[in-house]
């Protein structure tokens, strides 16, 4: 059976290519620090494993699921979900995908420190047969299918044994592979290259992506990747710096995409460090006196959205109502009632090689504040020390990024908004101090909530409270920036998590 | 010349130790190499953990005598990123670098030596002024500008040459990937070879230009006029043999220079070579990589210095290299 299978597939594979093929240069800024897809949660780990393996479901563009290697899902009772899983799907090795891969990689996930909390809920999995399973959570979840879209089944037979997860050091899972995805890897030098060939016995026989080999370069600095592009060395790469999208326009054959990333930037006020800063006026003041749009137009030369909430625009927790103000007058006024007419000094700490253009932003933060007499002592430094100080919380104001992991607006709540309690892990990243009980218990009743409604209005109620109390200064969400050749399709593959499903890729 | 050997290897392990010591010093103050490599999702008490496993927790003469005992039995320590003995990482980004530096230094031998003494002997002559002219304006603008102004024309406006990256490589002897004996090996090599050897050629065109005037001024080459000896000889011979001397002795000092500058060329051209290894491993706080790398040059600079010392000998058979070598 597996072999006539095969052959379909292999046959229908050669009716397909015999229409075009193609192979693709791009080049990006890091590459994956590993094969392992369970040894760090970062961009390139995901990227990676959206060419070398297949989750159970993806996201679509609008934030929809798409049904990858679970075929379909019934929720059974408040705590199982049912999934059958796809049938005649082959990991590289040529080992066949069944239940026991996938309750094989849960067991990884859930031993990974980085993506232990995201899995952690998951209590056992039941195999039903040998391509259906119930998946059984500790507690109620209305989050259970975004977490499936970080579930790569990884090939049992294949790693069992010599699966340690190794952070600093060698493993057999950091150097091999065997993923059921659209491409397998050919050759791999760490910090230079990978070379992908499509995968002759990929499931996915309706993909119209007709990229039959990927050549992966990593090119650190902007200007060097923009050149690759523009020579027509590359034909796609991601990303494109700001001040280097107006050039990238001008070209007629290179094509410029980008998309409102989720990533929020934002501004954490420090009240445990500063008694002004306990004053919901004064953070009120802050927060009116930052003109987000200035910052966005200017700085991010109009490659961001200006935020004045954390939910990103399709978020649930998402407000329209809240836009941001610039109003320096009402902002002197609050200083004034709040009895620091005068101002006051203050400490301020960003990254400078994080986020796009953190350095700049944060200066022209320090400009604004300056309007009410707020006098910063700003202080820029690398990420890697800043991130050390960051822990320490150093300074009074400190910068963030954060990407939900879940594509939801409570992950942003837990890290950044909830009191930090080292045990349940709420608040970790929350450098501002402050901590309200009630929006607590909110945020742990919209961990459990199953209602959709009741939970678009419980994470929209959030929200507000966090506009009302000013308590971090949102700036803005980065847009995300790819370059092409014209003839390059990433229009359809690309997505605001900046994971190019490049399996359905299409060049002309 | 065996003492005199003896003696610099003497030298190379006092260079060596104190480069190590060094090294470790300044990591403290790069950042935390365990921030770097986990995600926003980890626990302040996971990274802990990760830290004491890893013996961060320990004092920094703790970890500096595990790893100099590590280091004398010829173990580096093994990368954070690559995974790999961190010895072996730059031993096989060694080639691109030293391919790079060896085309420089061919560009500039080639094109200082010509432009240098025609600039002496036809001080006058309008291309001579032109070539001292162009030298200042070598020496003052930054490497970087000239790499990305080369990127610039001929990679994306004229579409001559490739923009990034090494090309096509062979592996000569098992150990040793070259891209000369490719085309697209060579022509990936040209643009990052001119922008290195265009930072160190005016400097070159210049020295070599005052030291030849100098000799020709000296008493020994009047008399050759007066001998009627041709101008080639007393030139290229006489004269050219006693300019070369001070050049040697710069040169030598210069391959500091020249492997400060791999850094910032290799990271224009995205060259896979080690400075770009470097500057990588210093973002991430690859402790095991960065101090390899500075162990690495350490001994680069000690060797070319050796050798020059030795060159120095054979062309000047005055100097007595026992006495002259410490």
């Amino acid at each position: 059976m597996k072999v006539v299978a095969r052959f379909i597939t292999l046959l229908s594979l050669l009716i397909c290519s015999a229409s075009y093929a193609a192979t693709l240069h791009m080049a990006t800024d890091a590459d994956p620090s590993s094969l392992d897809p369970h040894e760090q949660l970062s961009q390139g780990t995901l990227q990676l494993s959206h060419l070398a393996f297949d989750p159970l479901l993806r996201w679509r563009q609008d934030h929809t699921f798409e049904p990858r290697l679970a075929t379909s899902w019934k929720s059974i009772d408040k705590l199982t979900t049912r999934f059958e899983l796809r049938r005649e799907v082959y990991f590289h090795s040529g080992n066949e995908f069944d239940a026991d891969d996938v309750i094989y990689t849960v067991k990884r996930l859930k031993s990974s420190v980085e993506f232990r909390a995201l899995f952690d809920n998951i209590k056992h999995i039941e195999k039903r047969n040998s391509h259906s399973i119930d998946i059984i959570t500790h507690k109620q979840t209305p989050l259970l299918l975004n977490l499936m879209a970080y579930l790569f089944p990884m090939d049992k037979d294949f790693y069992q044994g010599r699966d340690d997860i190794v952070k600093f050091g060698n493993s057999f899972a950091s150097r091999n592979l065997s993923g059921t995805g659209p491409f397998i890897i050919t050759s791999r030098e760490p910090g230079t290259r990978i070379e992908f060939v499509r995968n002759a016995n990929y499931w996915d026989t309706k993909s119209k992506g007709n990229v039959d080999r990927i050549e992966f370069s990593t090119i650190k600095s902007d200007a060097t990747r923009l050149a690759a592009l523009l020579s027509g060395d590359v034909d796609f790469i991601f990303p494109i710096s700001p001040l280097d999208m107006p050039r990238v326009k001008r070209s007629r054959n290179i094509q410029l995409v980008t998309l409102p990333s989720t990533r929020i930037l934002f501004l954490q006020l420090n009240q445990n460090r500063r008694e002004e800063l306990k004053n919901t006026k004064v953070r009120q003041a802050i927060n009116l006196a930052i003109n987000q749009e200035i910052i966005v137009d200017k700085i991010l030369k109009g490659f961001g959205t200006a935020a004045a909430q954390l939910s990103a625009d399709d978020f649930l927790g998402h407000l329209d109502s809240l836009t941001p103000r610039f109003e320096l007058d009402k902002a002197r006024q609050l200083m004034r009632e709040a009895g620091y007419e005068e101002g006051f000094k203050i400490s301020m700490m960003a990254p400078n090689n994080r986020y796009i253009h953190d350095e700049k932003i944060a200066q022209a933060i320090t400009a604004m504040l300056a309007k009410i007499k707020i006098r910063v002592d700003l202080k820029t430094l690398p990420k890697a020390q800043y991130f050390q100080e960051f822990d320490k919380r150093s300074a009074d104001i400190m910068m963030l990024g954060w990407q939900s992991d879940t594509l939801d607006s409570n992950n942003i709540f837990e890290f950044i908004i909830a009191c930090p309690d080292a045990k349940t892990g709420y608040g970790v990243y929350n450098a501002n101090g402050y901590c309200n009980p009630n929006l607590d218990n909110r945020i742990k009743s919209a961990n459990r909530e199953l209602n959709p409604e009741k939970r678009i209005r419980l994470l929209q109620q959030i929200e507000s409270t966090i506009a009302q109390d000013a308590v971090i200064v949102p700036i803005a969400w980065e847009h995300l920036a790819w370059g092409a050749k014209q003839n390059v399709n990433i229009k359809d593959v690309i997505n605001s998590q900046d994971w190019p499903y490049l399996g359905d890729l299409v060049i002309d | 010349m065996l003492i005199f050997l003896l003696r610099r290897l003497l030298q190379a392990c006092v260079v060596m130790t104190v480069i190590s010591i060094i090294s470790f010093v300044i990591q403290d103050s790069l950042g935390d190499p365990v921030r770097q490599m986990v995600g926003q999702s980890v626990s302040p008490a996971e990274i802990e953990q990760i830290r004491q496993e890893q013996g961060f927790n320990d004092t920094k003469f703790e970890q500096y005598t595990r790893y100099a005992k590590n280091v004398l039995q010829g173990d580096f320590g093994t990368s954070y990123f690559y995974k790999e003995p961190a010895l072996d990482v730059i031993l096989k980004k060694l080639p691109a670098t030293f391919e790079l530096a060896f085309s420089a230094i061919i560009i500039i031998i080639m094109v200082s030596i010509p432009c240098g003494i025609f600039a002496a002997i036809r001080p006058k002559n309008i291309l001579a002024r032109f070539l001292m002219f162009s030298s200042t304006i070598g020496l003052s603008v930054p490497i970087f500008i000239v790499g990305i102004f080369l990127l610039y024309t001929f990679s994306i406006e004229l579409q001559w040459t490739p923009s990034f990256g090494r090309g096509d490589t062979v592996l000569v002897f098992g150990i040793w990937e070259t891209g000369f004996l490719t085309l697209d090996g060579l022509s990936h090599l040209i643009l990052p070879s001119f922008s290195l050897a265009i930072a160190l050629l005016p400097m070159f065109v210049r020295l070599i230009r005052s030291e030849m005037l100098e000799v020709l001024h000296s008493e020994y080459v009047k008399y050759a006029w007066a001998k009627g000896l041709s101008p080639a000889r007393i030139y290229f011979v006489h004269a050219f043999k006693n300019t070369m001397l001070p050049i040697i002795t710069i040169g030598g000092i210069q391959v500091g220079t020249l492997v400060a500058y791999t850094i910032l060329t290799e990271t224009i051209f995205q060259w896979p070579g080690m400075g770009s290894l470097f500057l990588d491993a210093v973002n991430r706080v690859d402790s095991p990589l960065i101090s390899a790398y500075l162990i690495v040059v350490g001994a680069i600079f000690v060797i070319s210095n050796t050798l020059v010392d030795l060159i120095y000998g054979y062309i000047n058979p005055t100097v007595k290299l026992a006495s002259h070598g410490l």
